[in-house]
């Protein structure tokens, strides 16, 4: 089951703040996508929007065709998971567990008990007594089990230590694949992840600032590394993200994409070819994010 | 796993072309797929896939429609020749240009390299 998504000017504001600024963008059903912002910038209150968490001041959401508000049918196909899991303090883990098993219509009883036993999580103890990380642990075994359709993390996984965030990008990548579904990450843990998404999407300021697969985003920005005269002429009409320099050699790390014609004029002139971090590209497109539009 | 120097996608690529130049991966046998690729490197399968897309568009591998990739016939003798055209300007070239920056005469070069094709297997301890 793939569940598309289409956003089309929406726009929320809280009193006469803006949170969301009439954004239009389509995800496609299926994929891993990336939802990436810097705090403030609105990921929060698009993700509850396509939850059906709340309705939209204007503009429009459809969630696989239709407006998901109210609407019983998308809304179980739907999961959104936030930092905390919504969970009731004095639950007992083991019962919000079975809570979630009786409301989830395609809940993995097997998949969740393994999560259990990975992120160590005490079933007896009741949820006020979780560490912050434990409480992510379980609204993370929540997100994973419940299967929906439609599954959205909101930056759930930061409270999680180490060892655990990473057993969650294994499972989450696992379940993926053995059961293909629209997923959606919200983070600014973006190294660690990246390497999940097939697409993403930047916003700042309630604004869509990019929207592209993963691989086509990294491909825009490229170091390039060598004699400072070289690297400085390369790059004089370029917009440049960073740069270094240690005694003669500089390193220069720029956005826009290199055809294949320049990358060969580049290594021509003695220069060093390489990849730039997602992160890094993030950084600077939410800097200003007027200049790029 | 990766260095960090090219694209995920494209150290898939090399990796599966070392793999068919080594031996390791012969004609008509078919590559591990994209979603072992994504769970061996932990990435997305669509990079995985972008890796291969670049091998079947190079003529390395073929798409055997509902079941898998497979390495073309040609692909080892295609991949050799590619590699003895860059031999000397990607490995010969900036070993002589180490050699002259550390003061090695060419003629200790050439002597290694003699003494290297009579002793025994040829191809180096």
């Amino acid at each position: 089951m793939e569940l598309g998504i289409e956003v089309r000017d929406l726009t929320l504001r809280y009193g006469n703040v803006t949170a969301l600024d009439g954004l239009t963008f389509g995800l496609t059903g299926g994929k891993i996508h990336g939802l990436l912002g810097r705090n403030g910038s609105g990921k929060s209150s698009l993700l509850s929007l396509l939850a059906a968490f709340r309705r939209p001041t204007a503009g429009r959401v459809l969630v696989d065709g239709v407006e998901p508000f109210e609407n019983q049918d998308v809304v179980r196909m739907t999961c959104l998971i936030r930092e905390g899991g919504d969970l009731y303090a004095s639950e007992r883990v083991s019962h919000v567990l079975e809570f979630a098993a009786r409301l989830r219509p395609g809940w993995d009883a097997e998949l969740a008990r393994r999560l259990v036993d990975r992120f160590r999580l005490p079933t007896r103890s009741r949820v006020m007594s979780l560490s912050r990380g434990q409480r992510s642990a379980l609204a993370v075994t929540l997100g994973m089990a419940a299967r929906a359709p439609l599954t959205m993390f909101d930056e759930v996984h930061l409270g999680m230590d180490v060892p655990s965030r990473y057993a969650f990008y294994e499972e989450l990548l696992d379940d993926y694949l053995a059961h293909p579904r629209t997923i959606i990450l919200s983070t600014h843990l973006i190294e660690e992840v990246s390497s999940l998404f097939e697409q993403v999407l930047i916003i700042d300021r309630g604004q869509v600032v990019v929207h592209a697969s993963a691989d086509e985003l990294r491909q825009r920005g490229s170091a390039l590394t060598g004699p400072a005269d070289v690297v400085d002429r390369f790059v004089a009409t370029r917009t440049v993200l960073s740069e270094q320099q240690l005694g003669s050699t500089k390193s220069v790390a720029i956005y826009g994409e290199l055809d294949p014609a320049q990358r060969q004029m580049a290594a021509a002139a003695g220069l060093e070819l390489g990849p730039v971090a997602l992160q890094d590209l993030f950084v600077h497109l939410t800097k200003d994010s007027e200049v790029l539009r | 796993m990766f260095d960090d120097r090219s694209p995920i996608y494209q150290q898939i690529a090399d990796k599966i072309k070392d793999d068919i130049l080594r031996g390791a991966l012969n004609a008509d046998e078919q590559v591990m797929s994209t979603n072992q690729y994504a769970v061996f490197y932990r990435i997305n399968p669509a990079t995985a896939a972008k890796g291969f897309q670049q091998l079947v568009e190079e003529g390395v591998l073929y798409k055997r429609r509902g079941i898998g990739m497979f390495v073309s016939p040609d692909a080892g003798e295609r991949l050799r020749a590619q590699r003895r055209e860059t031999f000397f300007a990607q490995l010969v070239e900036p070993m002589l240009a180490e050699a002259d920056v550390v003061g090695i005469p060419r003629q200790d070069i050439v002597r290694y390299i003699e003494n290297k094709v009579v002793s025994p297997g040829g191809a180096g301890d």
